[in-house]
């Protein structure tokens, strides 16, 4: 059986990628997120699991408005990095593991989640942004094979967070039963608060992504009973991206151990928060 | 419409089913934008090329004009709309200005100040 070790949330702002890619982090508008990250990746570096999962939503990059699935799961060998119209970001291509895949495919198929399937698959900024607030400096290659479980955030309606929390829950029982890997780690990524169109672009909310940095960690289910309009009204129409954090945590243990939170506003348009779970139940270090 | 009833967040684009219709053609347009061949294509003739993905004569004066706010109200998705500002070397702070009436400068000030939380 495989056992989940953490979970990671954080926002997936192309512009985080950016300021790392062009070695702005140290500026004076970029240096306050990239010191919030640090202890989170000082104990991510002590804890590499077998495999990682990632639940990320695509921008209008590896999927268009033809074709816009609910829930997906990629089973292929390798994910390509998109070129999202200004090149490719200079990070490594993603190795996968579709034998893991297809396990969690059939399984969550089995508990009532039919998800579409992506035997191909150009991850974009959404996919790319959190393995670099993971793992900033990869080299040849990201620390593990990573699945991506996609959702769709854009076009309304997207799934409730109801549906989220409870097809976390479901991964975490596919992920348990699993024979072949032994240590999982889950990224939940997007938001938090923001809005990029309209009159109300560069609506933050600091009151609601503080409440739920804190109700993510001790009282998910409060975050789950919120609908898709709450959200929208509450974190902005992008801010409704927060929904997927409620997939990782849904597939943590119901108790778990806050290893690291950090909040911050802005990158670029949008308030960026980043919370660090350790879910083991036989502590170690 | 009852669809909608529920939602009514202030000065808020919902990209839902009847936005998604009426914007599919110009969502189309911008996701061709991608491809560097396909820029190139559309910078030589961009009238014709908006002809040629079957944009309404509104949404193709829009696109030609960069009336960033008329392509939010014909149906654009912004994280399509942005494929255009990229191509144009403009940034989401920009159109963040544009949607708020203010320059990017101003915009970005405003977000470095902590956001817009009186919206």
């Amino acid at each position: 059986m495989s056992e989940v070790i953490w979970g990671l949330a954080t926002s997936h702002v192309p512009s985080i990628g950016a300021a790392m890619d062009r070695g702005r982090t140290a500026d004076p508008a970029w240096a306050p997120l990239f010191e919030g990250y640090r202890p989170a990746r000082a104990w991510l570096e002590r804890h590499t699991p077998d495999v990682a999962i990632l639940i990320y939503n695509d921008h209008a990059n590896g999927v268009d408005l033809d074709i816009v699935p609910t829930f997906a799961i990629g089973t292929a060998e390798r994910y390509r990095v998109a070129d999202e119209g200004f090149g490719r970001r200079p990070v490594p291509d993603v190795v996968g593991a579709p034998e893991f895949s297809f396990h969690l495919l059939q399984q969550l198929m089995d508990e009532g989640f039919d998800l579409t399937v992506f035997q191909e698959l150009d991850v974009d900024h959404g996919f790319t942004v959190p393995l670099s607030v993971w793992t900033p400096d990869p080299g040849d290659a990201w620390p593990c094979p990573v699945i991506p479980i996609l959702v769709n955030v854009i076009r309304y309606p997207q799934p409730t967070a109801a549906r989220c929390y409870a097809l976390g829950k479901a991964l975490g029982r596919a992920i348990a039963s699993h024979q072949g890997a032994r240590t999982v780690g889950i990224l939940g990524t997007g938001g938090m608060s923001h809005q990029l169109a309209g009159a109300r672009a560069g609506f933050v909310n600091p009151d609601f992504d503080h409440m739920f940095l804190d109700a993510i960690a001790n009282d998910p289910e409060k975050l789950a009973s919120l609908s898709r309009e709450d959200y929208i009204r509450e974190a902005g129409s992008e801010g409704i991206e927060l929904i997927m954090w409620l997939i990782m945590r849904g597939a943590l243990n119901e108790r778990v151990r806050t290893v690291h939170t950090a909040y911050h506003v802005p990158a670029s348009n949008t308030a960026a928060g980043l919370a660090l779970f350790d879910n083991r139940t036989e502590k170690t270090n | 419409m009852t669809s909608r009833s529920r939602l009514d967040p202030p000065w808020t684009y919902v990209f839902d089913g009847p936005t998604s219709l009426r914007g599919h053609q110009m969502n189309k347009l911008f996701m061709s934008l991608r491809d560097a061949a396909a820029r190139e294509d559309f910078l030589r003739d961009e009238a014709t090329y908006c002809r040629r993905f079957g944009l309404s004569e509104q949404q193709a004066q829009a696109v030609l004009a960069r009336d960033w706010q008329a392509m939010l109200d014909l149906g654009g998705s912004i994280f399509y709309i942005y494929k255009l500002a990229m191509m144009d070397g403009l940034s989401m702070q920009y159109l963040g200005g544009v949607f708020t009436g203010m320059s990017e400068a101003e915009f970005k000030a405003v977000m470095l100040a902590g956001g817009r939380t009186d919206v």
